[in-house]
C-alpha cells in the first residue's frame, strides 16, 4: 500500500509574457524514486522552487503528505517533511559539518526557542547528527568546517541534513553535478539505498544514473511535462526523442 | 591558528580592566575617573546589545540609539514624575527605584524593537540599514516634540534613581552596579549565543536558505534577536540616563547610532567582549584625542577609516586573532 | 486654514522635495550602479553649501557661488570615490556604512576647523529675492520657486540623460549587469568616479541653493540625508523616478503635516494638548506614510528592477 507524499496538480508559474510551468502535475508516492528530466531551460529550477516554497506558483497547488502547502512557506513544508538538497550546495561555510546537520535536527524538534542551555554540548543532537553524518558515509568529516571539505562532501553533508529531517520525502536538485565518475558511482549507489526508506524527487542531468534509478521519469520541456512513465516508455516516447534527446545532452 | 585560552585570556584582562581602574580612581580620590569607567562599561553594554543583532544575526541596524534613548526616557520620565508627584499621562506615577525603570525600559524597548523590527526585517541589505536610520530619526523628532518632557532641552534627573541597599549616589557604587549589570549580560549573552536559538540566529546571518530548509523561519528568529539586542541596549540607555543626570533627544541622534556601531565594530563584531574592547578603545581615544584637540572626532574618523580599510576583525582580532567556529 | 496659506504650504513642500530629489538621485544612482550605500552624501551636500557662502561672500556673486560649491562638491565626491570608495564596493554593506560615517566626521570636524563652529549665513541674490503674487492671493517668495524650477530642470535633464546618452547607456547597463558593461569595453573604474562625481555635484547643488534658506553651518546634511533615505525606501532603490516621486510626496507630507496636523487636532483636543499631540504626530508623519508603505510593498513604489 503506497502513500502519496508529494502531488502537485496544475501548477502554473509566469514571468511577465515567458510562461515557465505550464500546468505541471505530477506525484511522488512511497518506495519510489521519481526522475525530473529536461534540457536546459526547462524550468525544473523554478518547479523546484515553487515545491520548496521559495517561488510563489500563479495557480494551482501542492501537497505534502498529504496537507496542502501551496501557500506555505520553505521553513514551514521543510517541518510538514520537505527535505532537499540543492544545485549549488547550501550550507553555512564556516561551521562544522556537525553543526549543520544538528541546526536540521533542532528545525525537526521545533524545540528552536530555547535560549539557555549550550547547544554544542548537547549529546543528542550531537549522536543523531553524526548517524547521519555516518549515513551518508561523512561520519569522519563531522567536526571539519564546510569551507575545508571537497565538492562531493558538501553534497553528502547536506544529504545529510535533509536525512536529518526525519523527512516523508526528499527533493534532490543534481545531486550527481560535479562529483565525476567515482563520486557519482558511489553517490548513486548511496541514493538507491535511500528508496525504501523515503521517496526522492530527483532532478539529474544524468542519464545513465536516471534510468538506473528511477521508478518514473517525467520530462519537462518548456515547462510542460511532455510524457511520464518507466523508463521504457519515456525512452521510447517519440516527443521525448524530439525534444529532449535530440538537444545532445543524453 | 590562536587558541581559544588567548581570547579568553584577553577577555578576562578586558575585563579586569575596568574594576582595576575604577579602584585605582578611588584610591586617588578621582571622581571623574570613576564615572569614567562606568560610562565605558554602560557604553559596553549598548555594544553588547547591539552586537547581538550586528554580530551574531547580520543585522545592520544604524537605529539602535532609538532604543538606547528609549531607556533613558524610561529613567528620566520616571524620576520626573517622581520628583514632583505627578501622573505619567495622568496614571501611573513615577518611581526612583532602578528594577521598576529597567523593567520599564525593557518592556518599552521591546515593544518598539518589535514594531520597527516587523517592518524592517522585511526588507535586506540597504534597505534595513536605511529603515532602522529612519525609524530612529523618527523617535528623535518625537523626543524632540515631546514638550512636557523638555523638548529639545530634555530632561534632568535631578537625583539618581535608586537601588535596594545601596546609595547610587557614590560613584563607585554605582560602578559597581553597572559593572554587575554588564557582567550578568555578559553572561547571560553567552549562553544565549550558545544555545539553540543562538544557532539558529547564526545559520540566519550564515544562509538563511539553509536556515529554512531547516525547517526554522528565518524572520521571527531575526526578529527575536532584535528584540533582545533592543532591549538590552535600553538597560544600557536607562543606566547612561542615571550616570549624567539628564536626558534630552541627543541619546536618540543618528549620531549615537553611528558610536554604538562603531564601538560593536572596533572591538570585533560578533564576539562576546568586542563591545567591552570597543567601549574601552573609543572612550580613550575619545580621552585622549579630545584632551590633545577640539578636534578629536576627526582623528577618531582617520582611525576608523584605517580600521575598516586595513584592520578588519577589530581590537580582538589583533589582540586574540580569528573568531573560532566549531 | 486659509488657501494662500495652504498654497504657500504647498510650495514650501515641493520645495523640500525638489532638494530631497536631488540628494535621493544621486544616493541612488551610487546605489545602483556601484551597489555603495554612502553615509557621507551629507557631507557633500555641505560641501556645497559651504562654498557656495564663501565664494558668494568674497565674489559677490551668488552665480559664481552656486557653480563653485556644485564643482566643489563633485570634485570633492571625485576625490572620495577615487581614495575610499572604490576599496569598498567589493566589501559589505557594514564596511561601506562603517567607513562612510567615519568619512562624515572627517568631513564634518574638518569643515568645523577651517570655518569655525558658528554658522555662515547666505543672503538669496538680489535679482531672486522678491516675492511673486500667485493665483489664489498667495504670495510666494521669488528664490523659493526659483529652486523648485532648478530642481525639476536637473530631474529632466538626469532623465534625459540617462535615456540618451552613452553615459546613461553605461549607467543603465550598470544597473542591470555589472558584467555586460565590461564586456561592453566600458572603463569602470572612471564610469564609477562619472557617476559619484554627479551625485555629489547634485547634493552640492542642493546644499548651495538651500544654503540661502537656512543658516550653513556643519551637521546640516545629515537630517536631509536621513529624509533622502525615506525617498528612497519610498520610492525603490536604483530608481530615478521613484525617487522624484518619493521625493515630493515626502517633502510635502511632511510640511503640510507639521503645519495642518496641530490645527486638526485642535478641533478636538484642547489647544496645548492639540499642539503636542499635532507636533509629535507632524514629525513622525513621513516615517509611518513610509512604514505603511513598506507594509505594502517591501520594495518600495517603483522597483529597479522590475
Amino acid at each position: 500500500m503506497t502513500e502519496t507524499r508529494l502531488a502537485i496538480s496544475g501548477l502554473m508559474k509566469a514571468f511577465g509574457a515567458l510562461t515557465v510551468t505550464q500546468d505541471v502535475s505530477l506525484t511522488l508516492e512511497t518506495g519510489e524514486i521519481h526522475a525530473l528530466i529536461g534540457p536546459n531551460g526547462a524550468g525544473k529550477s523554478t518547479l523546484i522552487g515553487q515545491i520548496a516554497g521559495f517561488i510563489t506558483p500563479d495557480a494551482g497547488r501542492i501537497e505534502i503528505a498529504g496537507r496542502d502547502m501551496t501557500e506555505a512557506r520553505p521553513a514551514a513544508r521543510a517541518r510538514a517533511g520537505l527535505g532537499r538538497t540543492f544545485q549549488v550546495s547550501q550550507l553555512a561555510e564556516p561551521l562544522s559539518a556537525r553543526r549543520n546537520v544538528m541546526l536540521a535536527l533542532q528545525g525537526a524538534q521545533g524545540r528552536t526557542y530555547r535560549f539557555w542551555g549550550a547547544v554544542t554540548q548537547d549529546s543528542e543532537l550531537r549522536d543523531a547528527a553524526d548517524a547521519a553524518l555516518a549515513r551518508t558515509g561523512v561520519a569522519d568529516r563531522a567536526g571539519v568546517a564546510v569551507s575545508d571539505l571537497s565538492h562531493g562532501e558538501r553534497r553528502r553533508v547536506e544529504l545529510a541534513c535533509a536525512l536529518a529531517l526525519g523527512p516523508k520525502l526528499l527533493l534532490l536538485d543534481e545531486p550527481l553535478a560535479g562529483l565525476g565518475p567515482e563520486g557519482s558511482a558511489e553517490m548513486v549507489a548511496l541514493l538507491d539505498t535511500l528508496r525504501t526508506e523515503v521517496p526522492l524527487l530527483l532532478v539529474e542531468h544524468d542519464m545513465d544514473a536516471v534510468f538506473r534509478l528511477a521508478d518514473r521519469i517525467s520530462v519537462l520541456v518548456s515547462g510542460a511535462i511532455i510524457a511520464s512513465g518507466d523508463a521504457d516508455t519515456v525512452r521510447a516516447d517519440p516527443r521525448v526523442r524530439d525534444a529532449y534527446l535530440g538537444d545532445g545532452d543524453a | 591558528m590562536p587558541d581559544l585560552s588567548r581570547e579568553t585570556l584577553v577577555n578576562a584582562v578586558l575585563l579586569l580592566l575596568l574594576p582595576a581602574a575604577a579602584l585605582t580612581a578611588l584610591a586617588l580620590g578621582e571622581t571623574f575617573y570613576i564615572n569614567l569607567v562606568s560610562r565605558i562599561a554602560i557604553v559596553a553594554l549598548a555594544g553588547v546589545g547591539l552586537n547581538l543583532a550586528l554580530g551574531a544575526g547580520g543585522l545592520v541596524s544604524f537605529g539602535h540609539a532609538a532604543f538606547f534613548g528609549v531607556g533613558g526616557y524610561a529613567a528620566g520620565i520616571a524620576a520626573h514624575h517622581a520628583f514632583d508627584m505627578s501622573l505619567f499621562l495622568g496614571l501611573l506615577p513615577g518611581t526612583v527605584w532602578m528594577p521598576v525603570i529597567w523593567m520599564t525600559a525593557l518592556l518599552s524597548a521591546a515593544l518598539l524593537a518589535l514594531g520597527i523590527g516587523a517592518i524592517s526585517l522585511r526588507t535586506r541589505g540597504v534597505y534595513f540599514i536605511m529603515i532602522t536610520l529612519a525609524f530612529a530619526q523618527m523617535t528623535y523628532y518625537f523626543a524632540i516634540s515631546l514638550t512636557p518632557y523638555g523638548g529639545e532641552d530634555g530632561l534632568p534627573i535631578y537625583l539618581r534613581n535608586q537601588m535596594p541597599g545601596m546609595n547610587t549616589n557614590d560613584p563607585i557604587q554605582f560602578f559597581a552596579l553597572v559593572f554587575g549589570v554588564l557582567l550578568l549580560t555578559l553572561w547571560a549573552m553567552s549562553r544565549v549565543t550558545g544555545s539553540r536559538f543562538g544557532a539558529a540566529l547564526d545559520m540566519a546571518r550564515l544562509n538563511d536558505v539553509r536556515l529554512a530548509s531547516s525547517g526554522i523561519s528565518p524572520f521571527p528568529v531575526r526578529l527575536t534577536a532584535f528584540v533582545i539586542s533592543a532591549m538590552v541596549t535600553a538597560l544600557a540607555g536607562a543606566l547612561f540616563a542615571d550616570l549624567n543626570g539628564f536626558v534630552g533627544p541627543s541619546m536618540l541622534s543618528w549620531h549615537r547610532s553611528g558610536e554604538i556601531m562603531v564601538i560593536v565594530i572596533l572591538g570585533g563584531v560578533g564576539r562576546l567582549f568586542g563591545p567591552v574592547a570597543g567601549a574601552i578603545l573609543f572612550i580613550l581615544l575619545e580621552v585622549l584625542l579630545g584632551g590633545w584637540t577640539d578636534f578629536w572626532q576627526f582623528w577618531l574618523g582617520l582611525v576608523l577609516l584605517g580600521a575598516v580599510l586595513f584592520a578588519r576583525g577589530g581590537l580582538l582580532g589583533l589582540l586574540a586573532g580569528r573568531a573560532r567556529h566549531d | 486654514m486659509t488657501l494662500p496659506l495652504f498654497i504657500e504650504q504647498l510650495l514650501n513642500g515641493v520645495q523640500l522635495g525638489v532638494t530631497l530629489f536631488l540628494m535621493a538621485s544621486g544616493l541612488t544612482l551610487v546605489f545602483g550602479v556601484m551597489g555603495l550605500i554612502n553615509l557621507a552624501h551629507g557631507s557633500l551636500y555641505m560641501i556645497g553649501a559651504f562654498t557656495c557662502a564663501t565664494v558668494t561672500g568674497s565674489t559677490g556673486s551668488f552665480a559664481l557661488g552656486l557653480g563653485a560649491g556644485v564643482i566643489a562638491a563633485a570634485l570633492a565626491g571625485a576625490l572620495i570615490e577615487w581614495s575610499v570608495m572604490r576599496r569598498l564596493y567589493a566589501r559589505d554593506h557594514l564596511d561601506q556604512v562603517l567607513a562612510t560615517f567615519a568619512l562624515i566626521l572627517i568631513i564634518s570636524e574638518g569643515t568645523r576647523y577651517l570655518f569655525g563652529g558658528a554658522p555662515l549665513w547666505l543672503d538669496v541674490p538680489d535679482a531672486l529675492s522678491g516675492a511673486v503674487a500667485l493665483p489664489g492671493g498667495a504670495v510666494y517668495p521669488l528664490y523659493r520657486l526659483a529652486i523648485i524650477g532648478v530642481g525639476l530642470l536637473v530631474a529632466l535633464g538626469l532623465f534625459l540623460l540617462i535615456a540618451r546618452t552613452r553615459l546613461g547607456m553605461q549607467i543603465r547597463a550598470g544597473e542591470s549587469d555589472r558584467e555586460m558593461i565590461a564586456a561592453l569595453g566600458v572603463n569602470i573604474a572612471s564610469l564609477y568616479t562619472i557617476v559619484f562625481a554627479l551625485g555629489a555635484g547634485l547634493a552640492g547643488l542642493a546644499g548651495a541653493m538651500v544654503g540661502a534658506l537656512q543658516s550653513v553651518r556643519v551637521g546640516m546634511g545629515e537630517p536631509v540625508l536621513i529624509l533622502a533615505f525615506v525617498v528612497i525606501v519610498i520610492g525603490g532603490i536604483g530608481s530615478i523616478r521613484g525617487a522624484l516621486v518619493g521625493a515630493v510626496l515626502v517633502g510635502v507630507t511632511d510640511t503640510l503635516g507639521r503645519i495642518f496636523l496641530p490645527e486638526l487636532f485642535g478641533l478636538v483636543l484642547p489647544p496645548s494638548e492639540a499642539t503636542t499631540v499635532g507636533a509629535s504626530l507632524g514629525s513622525m508623519l513621513i516615517y509611518l506614510v513610509m512604514a505603511v508603505i513598506l507594509a505594502i510593498r517591501p520594495q518600495g513604489l517603483f522597483p529597479a528592477n522590475a
